[in-house]
């Protein structure tokens, strides 16, 4: 009908126009479709059918690239059995913390940084403690922890330059340590109070940080990923020397989001990390009801681009798998994809109790390859580090973290003008109009307002 | 009453007649809108032109100002974003089919600080990126406490009937997203409006959805301002004043509303007021709410299916503050509950006919 009613019409340049009919939207398909089978079938006709040479009559111009013939009806890949073949998994540090001797070890850690690195995982380690006793307690409603990914989320922020924009899932809260995140600003996230950037707006745990390229956190998996393609490709066009590194789990990867921000990176050459935490479980999702195939690390491949899987409980590897990646990513233009196998070794967060889908064994044998005490080992043996200098640092973080939570604490909520604004850039009539109603709810009804929340 | 009758067969007769021709001539009310043009320069466009227009302007005034989506580099199926590779170069540029990257794509140049111009090529397919547009985009600002912001995003995307378009090349998607704090949504019904707003929501701080009227691509044809030209958001405009009833609508639907205004004039002498809402979120309350206390009776006509339609939050509103000036029930003439139907689509749009036997009704209520 449109066709015809813009035939009818003297307003507008009709041939044009016809590109408007919806129908031809669908013929636009069915024309690349005729055109690839015609190109393959001129190019099948081309090739003597006696033929078995591999010359240019026996490959398929396409727009994807050229496409060899084969005269073998062969399919490829397939369920995966224990003895199917895997992608290797790089580390230089065994599961003691020695050192493999021919491991390839192009960005080693110098003492400073090696200190620095364990120092942000101990840390990491104590305040998880005490925050998850806390919310225990009833200080705050949710907390998560990083147990048993220490390595993967601090090595991998030491491998990034302090300038590369990070878009996190929710379990990277090393990463803000790493950069100089304080336990205040942790406090204040945790308590939502009146410090807090967001302003109590969101749940515990969603950090975010300007002045440290932080993106704040938000609860939808893989989200962030077409953030990171994007923010990785402005960069690019900016001729800036950083890349955007982006965090998910195994989980995430079966989300949409993750093909699309992988797919999207690759074809545009977007200077991007994929950081994949394979930790083995999504909540109760154990990793073999996530994926059939050799896990994540195969996906970058597919999608045209570097991949590796790294040991996630190798903080030396993963920061030299971090490091060369960025290399990569910066002098090629384009996405890496980093797989790090680990364990969570915590519950998926305060709201769960995984013993109830994970064997006890399972939970010990991981907790026993603790990736921070295998770090440890490493320093020890270079006599970079002692007990002494372990019991003073894990007592003074404790007490740092114990008096930001009872400051956090203290720090007034947010004032009520606080749930209005910031939906819009300028408050619209309607948000003016509920935040007054607002206001006078809670003079009507104090008790709907949380005691230490001003009425403003 | 036999008078009335005689004359209602004849707008009907009339109707009959002009069949669908109807929707390419109803360019004659935009008119009107061009009461709004700045001084200067104008020359005659369609809609499709100018949003073309509107995007050129956008990237020559802007170096951060990027156009993407799928085919948009060799002009887009619609033909909107011609000229823009063979000017700018790579900043505008074709991406893989998939409306969620598209999106999450563009939020993430935003919050780089650039000025991401998205097309979904139908509004029917803009569903992918719902989770994009409503959790990621419209919350940025708010979830960070305006750490970071994805305002720099706008959205373009075709939609509304067209007279084959069926179930998926048809809808009218607009109150799934003025549902959602944090979005502005905004719906051109003429060339101008299509310049000035769409400029206006690029230039916007918050993330904007541009639904673009496709029936009016090439049937909606006027005097568009050359160079700059911005309308603000948030305002509604009077296409027409009157005594009697209010009419609202917005993109396509408009036309439908001032036909029947016509008609009825003609017919019955019934001097309707049509207002062209422009920006459903945030919508112009005082607008609607001075047009309806002058005329005591609330029309309001859309696409889209009527339960839950934006029909409904106007009509709720209007009733809450202007109740004791209301003579008679406010009423909703929209698509029916159904999804988009294909050979019925006559008897499923809300069009001249039913618009004319509801404003009969509501002004004799």
């Amino acid at each position: 009908m449109l066709s015809r009613i813009v035939c009818n019409s003297s307003l507008g340049p009709s041939s044009l126009a016809q590109l408007a009919c919806s129908s031809l939207h669908l013929l636009r398909h069915v024309q690349r479709q005729l055109s690839t089978a015609s190109t393959a079938s001129a190019a099948a006709a081309a090739a003597p059918a006696e033929s078995t040479s591999q010359d240019a009559a026996d490959t398929l111009e396409f727009p994807g690239g050229r496409v060899p013939f084969t005269h073998n009806m062969e399919f490829l890949g397939g369920p995966l059995t224990p003895s199917s073949p895997r992608i290797p998994c790089y580390r230089t540090l065994d599961g003691t913390g020695k050192h493999i001797p021919d491991a390839v070890v192009p960005h080693d850690l110098q003492q400073q940084d090696a200190v620095a690195l364990y120092t942000a995982m101990a840390k990491l380690q104590v305040m998880d403690t005490i925050c998850y006793d806390a919310q225990r307690q009833g200080r705050f409603s949710f907390f998560m922890t990083c147990a048993g990914e220490e390595a993967t989320v601090v090595g991998s922020a030491a491998g990034l330059d302090p300038r590369d924009m990070v878009f996190s899932q929710y379990r990277e809260h090393g990463v803000l340590l790493w950069r100089g995140f304080s336990f205040d600003d942790f406090a204040n996230q945790l308590y939502g109070n009146s410090l807090e950037p967001g302003q109590g707006r969101q749940m515990p745990i969603h950090y975010g940080s300007k002045e440290l390229n932080y993106q704040t956190v938000s609860s939808p998996l893989a989200t962030q990923l077409p953030h990171a393609a994007g923010a990785a490709y402005a960069m690019k066009l900016d001729g800036a020397d950083t890349v955007a590194a982006a965090y998910f789990g195994e989980g995430a990867s079966s989300e949409g989001d993750f093909h699309a921000a992988l797919n999207f990176a690759a074809t545009l050459g977007a200077p991007c990390l994929f950081i994949c935490r394979n930790n083995g479980y999504a909540i109760s999702t154990p990793a073999n009801e996530q994926y059939a195939g050799d896990g994540i690390a195969c996906r970058g491949t597919a999608y045209g681009m570097p991949a590796i899987r790294v040991d996630g409980g190798d903080a030396r590897a993963v920061y030299c798998a971090t490091r060369a990646a960025r290399e990569i990513a910066l002098r090629d233009g384009c996405p890496v994809l980093i797989e790090a196998m680990s364990y969570r070794s915590g519950h998926h967060s305060t709201s769960d109790d995984s013993s109830r889908y994970r064997t006890r064994e399972e939970m010990v044998a991981w907790r026993a390859r603790d990736p921070v005490v295998r770090f440890r080992h490493w320093l020890v043996a270079n006599a970079w580090w002692d007990e002494e200098r372990e019991k003073q640092l894990r007592h003074a973080t404790r007490q740092q973290v114990i008096e930001a939570l009872e400051k956090a604490s203290k720090v007034a909520k947010p004032p009520v003008s606080a749930l209005f604004s910031d939906v819009y850039a300028d408050m619209p009539w309607h948000l003016q109009e509920q935040l007054q109603e607002t206001l006078q709810v809670a003079r009507r009804h104090p008790h709907l307002c949380p005691p230490d929340m001003p009425v403003q | 009453m036999h008078t009335h009758v005689r004359q209602l067969q004849q707008v009907q007769q009339q109707h009959q007649q002009q069949g669908q021709q109807q929707r390419q001539q109803q360019h004659a009310v935009h008119s009107l809108s061009m009461s709004e043009a700045q001084a200067g320069d104008t020359k005659p466009l369609n809609l499709c032109n100018a949003v073309n227009e509107a995007l050129h302007q956008a990237m020559d005034s802007n170096d951060k100002a990027l156009v993407f989506g799928e085919d948009v580099a060799f002009g887009g199926v619609f033909r909107c974003t011609v000229g823009l590779l063979e000017r700018y170069g790579r900043r505008c540029f074709n991406t893989p089919l998939c409306e969620q990257g598209i999106v999450g794509f563009g939020i993430g140049l935003a919050t780089q600080g650039y000025t991401p111009i998205a097309e979904i090529q139908f509004a029917d397919y803009i569903y992918p990126a719902f989770d994009q547009l409503v959790n990621e985009a419209a919350k940025y600002r708010y979830r960070s406490g305006g750490t970071f912001t994805a305002g720099g995003l706008t959205v373009r995307a075709p939609y509304g009937a067209v007279g084959h378009g069926g179930h998926y090349h048809s809808q009218s998607v607009e109150s799934f997203f003025t549902h959602v704090p944090g979005l502005k949504v905004v719906v051109p019904s003429s060339p101008a409006q299509a310049k000035g707003l769409l400029l206006s929501c690029i230039q916007d701080p918050d993330p904007c959805i541009f639904f673009e009227p496709k029936m009016l691509y090439r049937t909606s044809v006027e005097e568009v301002p050359v160079g700059e030209y911005t309308i603000p958001l948030g305002q509604a405009q009077v296409l027409r004043e009157g005594a009697d009833i209010t009419l609202i609508g917005w993109g396509a639907q408009v036309h439908v509303l001032a036909q029947a205004a016509q008609a009825v004039a003609d017919a019955d002498g019934i001097s309707c007021e049509v207002l062209d809402l422009r920006t459903l979120l945030p919508w112009d309350v005082q607008a609607v709410t001075a047009s309806v206390n002058k005329t005591g009776r609330l029309l309001v006509s859309h696409e889209a299916p009527l339960s839950s339609g934006f029909g409904a939050e106007l009509v709720a509103e209007v009733s809450r503050r202007c109740f004791l000036r209301l003579e008679a029930p406010p009423v909703r003439v929209c698509g029916s509950d159904t999804p988009f139907p294909l050979v019925f689509e006559p008897l499923y749009l809300p069009g001249v006919e039913r618009v004319v036997d509801a404003i009969r009704a509501t002004v004799r209520f």
